[in-house]
């Protein structure tokens, strides 16, 4: 288990020196986006729009946050990941295409998303379930809102973090799945415990 | 002593409380778990969770982004004047906490969709009552997280099969559930009843601390077997593999048709909220849960 500590843009070589079970931290530029946004982002690629920002090497952040504005200023409350399976449809895609390093987000993502991640050199990064409060300390400000319009948990949110972690390297782009590994050892588990209890001969 | 008003500022607090500090009994079973761990990734999943209630507690921020839905349970003394005003201040005090606190608007309308956007509306927050012998009222608050109700479970067991079936459906409830709840858990189980009753019973043996034991023995045992068992499916702190997935099992029961097995499991996350305290008929108020300073 190694501890990365890196700075954004990060690039292909790096991603792919990371393995399942190492520790990230991210300094630099994160940027939400969840369902609404993927689709979107995906949509205008297909139509030769650019996107708002240029996503290559920055991390996209599985995320809803609660955002309060004081004195012009955008605030973040929290933080904390959403569930990341919603976005598996869009997300092969999205690396393909907008060249993101790393994705953020909370129970980890399937098999398309996997292949993508070895293919195209991407890691997913865990983030621990309801954190926002450790989450919120990382971002340091709201650099920009765009695509308001699709409301406030899914728009993007362009944030600048401060090592922003602890992030568990769950896929990595050697093509292993730290969750899809739990989840068998899980269902070989559970026959040891029937059988155990004596609930299976 | 005006009871409506009372009984609003002391749930507002209350409110507070839940979603920014969590209960000793709790902190003291995440750092135990914390110790416990073997798992690289469940350990930093668990330090990451103590950080973040520390940090929580400290800038009286809530722990989670999600406050839940908001649950009482009221326990009135019969010779309290005024218990219908307690309905009323509860809602105020729901509303209050929203802006206050502040508590994320998760009140939403199942039909048309439209957030009501002060945690209020048709039957919630949703208040349980009991009522006993006395002049005080004890209230307590659960913010109960969608995530880790998602996968609450109910079945209606074969009564052949008896506890045995009972185990192999909390096994399965969490395997299922995964990384889904945000683990680790707590866990309540229930049985007999009916479908309502078991899940009823289930919900409320979350707020049964986690340091103290049932006070049946063979129910306490039965306690001890499933958190074993369920600690050894591998799940871990937030699926990420571990030998931590649940940190207690509070189980409850109500004698049983003789055609029907009811068994319901209710989960809580490692953001396990409640909060309680009794006001007395003098006006004054002891905080059950939390040092109040
Ligand atoms: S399951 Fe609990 S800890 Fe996880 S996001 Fe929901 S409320 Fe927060």
């Amino acid at each position: 288990m190694t501890t990365f500590r890196l700075v954004t843009p990060i690039s292909e070589e790096q991603v792919r020196k990371m393995n399942v079970n190492d520790i990230l931290y991210i300094t630099g530029t994160i940027v939400t986006a969840r369902d609404q946004a993927h689709k979107r982002a995906l949509q205008f690629h297909e139509e030769g729009k650019s996107l708002p920002l240029n996503l290559e090497g920055l991390a996209v952040f599985h995320c809803g946050p609660i955002v309060k504005k004081e004195r012009e200023e955008w605030k973040i409350v929290a933080a904390g990941p959403t569930t990341s399976t919603r976005m598996d449809i869009f997300e092969d895609q999205f690396i393909k295409n907008f060249k993101t390093r790393v994705i953020i987000g909370k129970g980890g993502m399937g098999k398309r998303t996997t292949e993508a991640m070895q293919k195209y050199g991407a890691i997913y990064g865990a983030f621990t379930g309801g954190a926002a409060v450790l989450a919120a300390r990382a971002i340091t400000r709201v650099k920009k809102v765009e695509w308001f319009d699709l409301g406030m948990p899914e728009a993007l949110w362009i944030l600048g973090v401060k090592e922003f972690g602890p992030l568990t390297v769950a896929i990595d782009s050697h093509g292993n799945n730290l969750f899809e590994d739990v989840r068998s050892k899980t269902e070989e588990n559970q026959k040891l415990i029937y059988k155990k209890l004596g609930l299976i001969k | 002593m005006n009871l409506k008003k009372t009984i609003e500022d002391v749930t507002v607090n209350l409110l507070r409380l839940a979603v920014t500090e969590l209960p000793k009994d709790v902190k003291e079973a995440l750092k135990q778990a914390y110790h416990h761990e073997t798992s690289q990734a469940g350990k930093t999943q668990l330090q990451a969770i103590l950080d973040n209630i520390e940090l929580a507690e400290k800038t009286s921020t809530p722990m989670c982004q999600d406050t839940g839905t908001i649950i009482f349970y009221i326990t009135a003394g019969a010779d309290v004047k005024g218990l219908d005003k307690v309905e009323k201040a509860l809602y105020d005090a729901t509303r209050r906490a929203t802006t206050e606190v502040p508590l994320r608007p998760n009140a939403v309308d199942p039909f048309n969709r439209k957030n009501t956007g002060d945690n209020t509306g048709r039957n919630i927050p949703y208040i349980n009552w009991e009522i006993k012998p006395g002049n005080g009222i004890e209230i307590t608050v659960l913010p109960k997280g969608g995530g880790s109700e998602n996968v609450c479970a109910m079945g209606m067991l074969s009564p052949g099969e008896g506890i045995r079936g009972l185990k192999k459906f909390v096994i399965d409830t969490v395997v299922k559930a995964g990384s889904k709840p945000c683990p680790p858990n707590i866990l309540g189980v229930a049985v007999g009843g009916g479908a309502d009753i078991a899940m009823k019973l289930a919900k409320k043996a979350l707020l049964r601390p986690l340091d103290k034991p049932n006070v049946n023995p063979e129910l306490a045992k039965l306690e001890e077997d499933l958190l074993e068992a369920v600690n050894q499916t591998g799940i871990g702190p937030m699926g990420l593999g571990g030998k931590i997935t649940v940190l207690g099992v509070n189980l409850d029961y109500a004698v049983r048709h003789p055609a029907s097995f009811p068994a319901a499991v209710a989960f809580n996350c490692w953001a396990a909220r409640r909060a309680s305290a009794r006001i007395n008929s003098d006006g004054s108020t002891e905080y059950l849960t939390h040092e109040v300073r």
